[in-house]
């Protein structure tokens, strides 16, 4: 998730230091109802069925949640209708906050009341996060609507929404509309095109270079292609690297040409921006999304399982989607007619075909590919 | 700078001349040193541990927690060694180069014959300009010097020239070294001032009365007591410099390798997963460098102290 970093490293340093030798983690909490340990409950089923599901979250009446921004992806309105519907206060911690951040809060507030009970990362950390034994397996009802390379076949962590790379420019500034990676090599988007971020920090900059790689010959094993684009894009001066690309780089004209997730642009950029528009190019589609999973010391277990119920109900998929983020069961909602239609007009219309992910092998070389390429052959 | 160091031992002195045996000597002792222990307990926890802990997890392997070496193996090749090296070179480059120019700056107002007020208005400026810095310093130079800028736009209209067509550009090693003179000029008036003002003026027309020009004053007198403390500031930028990080990020968005990115990027970002150790390791070189510089800065200090006492 882009998030905003708002502390420098060694600022970042020194507070993961200060947190480790400040708590010693003692015991990992259990479940809170005589009858039921939810914290083991693999699926509503397991643990009794949903009606008993709700009791035993309303009993504990509290959900840690951790950087989910409340303009983001809409979660103010989730998390809101969820603590209304269900009478469960809801503790965001650190909104701003990014993936890594996440992972940290779950391994160093182990056994206090306030540890993370569920988080939403990227899936390099779902999976450093399964690795580690961080989370607690759990199937939704809808576990089957999710595409399987979409989710831990053991249930630790599954896709929760994401969206495809997209094009957005300013058509004031951008005269020629272009449609694909090949058509930003036009001369006429001189200093136009930008990213929202370095690929060696964000993740949409990164997807953005591993679009550009598959449109360039590459493939989810090869990224240096979409190195070489983006170097290419700078020698031959359209791409401007500027880290801080959003709706105002948009606005002012640094960047009138952005490289972004589809539904951040919708969501971020197209409201402040008149008739701004977005495609997705026509020769890439590659698509990411982010990851539910439920930590296994969660101090509130059973509403972080309702939690994810809500999130993979026909309600909370709709409600993703009105934030212009895509839900991982939005085919299954459009085949059903569930789908509300006005938010999901507001989307660039998917590319045709089946999503299809980078293994885990694959993103992990491509990173760190792209960590010792990218100032090698984009700077200079 | 000067001055206190003599301040300090005078008053003990007096006490302990005027009031003989009101408070004994070893609880007089325990208090002066209970004074410090709210900075010892600062210095504890604000520096001391997090270096410890930096320089162990420097050594553990991410995954497993086991001691290893490969952590500085993997930081002192490709890019993270691309990024200490160009690291270093900037903050030489904007020690010395806005060293010199706010040397130049801090001695005109110094030598200023009229005008308090412009040397009180320079040092309060200097004092903003020198904490400016972050993600909205770069923002102002794109808002105002970017290729939509307004000054950009300015230049245009008057005289009909695009900078960014002439190969000016703010998104690069060059744009960032441009930038950082932004906060690094006034971040050098403030820090030689002190060292210009230790100068006598009585050295000075001792000089001139034994016949010597504003040349041979400067080689012989001015230059060398000036020396050490100049040496010093230029050091102090360099570690200002070395540090810096938001601004060249947001400027760059990492298409120039610095070692504090890249810390930023295996701590606190989005891609990569599974290497904070590494980012410990680039954390524990850079204290080692700035613990160089430091011991550098504190024996260029003593040598000046010599002189300005």
């Amino acid at each position: 998730m882009q998030r905003k970093k708002t502390i420098a490293a060694i600022a970042a340093l020194l507070a993961g230091v200060v947190l480790a030798t400040g708590c010693s983690s003692s015991s990992s909490s259990g479940g809170t109802t005589a009858s039921t340990d939810w914290s083991k409950a693999s699926s509503a089923a397991a643990g009794g069925g949903m009606a008993a599901l709700v009791k035993a979250a309303e009993k504990e009446g509290q959900l840690n949640v951790i950087t989910l921004p409340s303009n983001w992806a809409n979660y103010g309105t989730i998390m809101s209708d969820f603590s209304k519907k269900y009478h469960i206060h809801i503790t965001d911690a650190n909104p701003e906050g990014s993936s890594g951040q996440e992972i940290t809060a779950v391994q160093q507030l182990k056994g206090q009341s306030r540890a993370p009970d569920v988080v939403d990362v990227g899936t390099p950390f779902a999976v450093e996060g399964a690795n580690s034994h961080l989370w607690a397996p759990y199937k939704v009802a809808s576990w089957s609507n999710i595409p399987a390379n979409a989710k831990d076949a053991n249930g630790d962590w599954y896709a929760d929404y994401g969206g495809y790379v997209a094009i957005g420019y300013d058509p004031a500034k951008v005269k020629v509309a272009p449609t694909s990676f090949a058509s930003l090599a036009n001369p006429a988007y001189k200093n136009m095109i930008g990213l929202n971020n370095s690929p060696t920090t964000a993740g949409a900059a990164f997807a953005a270079v591993y679009a550009a790689a598959l449109a360039n010959g590459g493939s989810f094993g090869n990224i240096e292609p979409g190195i070489k684009y983006f170097a290419h894009l700078k020698s031959i001066g359209n791409f401007v690297p500027t880290a801080i690309g959003g709706p105002t780089t948009v606005q002012n004209g640094t960047t009138p040409i952005l490289v972004w997730w589809d539904y951040l642009l919708a969501s971020e950029v197209k409201p402040v921006v008149k008739n701004f528009k977005i495609v997705i190019p026509s020769d890439s589609s590659y698509a990411s999304y982010y990851d539910q999973a439920i930590s296994a010391t969660a101090p509130d277990p059973a509403a972080a399982r309702l939690w994810e119920e809500y999130l993979y109900s026909t309600t909370g998929q709709n409600q993703w989607l009105e934030g212009f983020a895509r839900p991982i069961e939005l085919s299954t909602l459009v085949a059903a007619g569930t789908v509300n239609k006005t938010a999901y007009a507001a989307l660039p219309p998917a590319p045709s075909g089946s999503l299809t992910f980078p293994t885990q092998a694959q993103q992990a070389a491509a990173e760190n590919v792209v960590t010792q390429d990218w100032a090698k052959q984009v700077g200079g | 700078m000067a001055g206190s160091t003599t301040q300090a031992v005078t008053p003990e002195a007096v006490t302990s001349g005027a009031r003989p045996g009101r408070v004994p000597a070893p609880l007089r002792t325990a208090l002066r040193w209970l004074g410090v222990v709210p900075f010892g307990v600062y210095v504890a926890l604000g520096l001391i541990a997090p270096t410890v802990a930096i320089a162990i997890a420097a050594f553990q392997d991410s995954t497993t927690g086991k001691f290893t070496t490969s952590n500085f193996s993997t930081a002192l090749h490709g890019s993270y060694l691309l990024g200490l090296k160009t690291s270093l070179l900037l903050s030489i480059a904007t020690a010395i180069v806005p060293g010199i120019f706010g040397l130049l700056i801090a001695y005109a107002i110094f030598t200023a014959k009229r005008g308090q007020w412009l040397r009180q208005v320079v040092i309060t400026a200097s004092g903003v300009f020198a904490n400016f810095g972050g993600v909205p310093l770069a923002f102002l130079f794109i808002a105002t010097l970017s290729t939509t800028g307004i000054v950009t736009g300015w230049i245009k209209a008057i005289f009909g020239v695009n900078i960014w067509d002439h190969g000016f550009t703010l998104y690069s090693a060059y744009g960032v070294f441009f930038v950082y003179m932004y906060f690094q000029i006034p971040l050098m008036v403030l820090v030689i001032l002190p060292a210009l003002e230790g100068l006598r003026p009585a050295w000075r027309e001792a000089a001139q009365n034994m016949g010597a020009g504003t040349w041979q004053y400067w080689r012989y007198v001015g230059g060398p007591v000036l020396f050490p403390s100049f040496l010093g500031c230029l050091l102090l930028l360099f570690g200002s410099a070395f540090a810096a990080y938001a601004t060249a990020e947001a400027l760059t968005g990492g298409t120039i390798a610095l070692t504090p990115i890249q810390i930023g990027a295996l701590l606190n970002g989005n891609v990569l997963a599974g290497q904070q150790n590494l980012g410990y390791a680039l954390g524990l070189i850079m204290v080692v460098i700035i613990a160089i510089v430091m011991i550098g800065y504190t024996i260029l200090q003593r040598r000046a102290a010599k002189w300005l006492r």
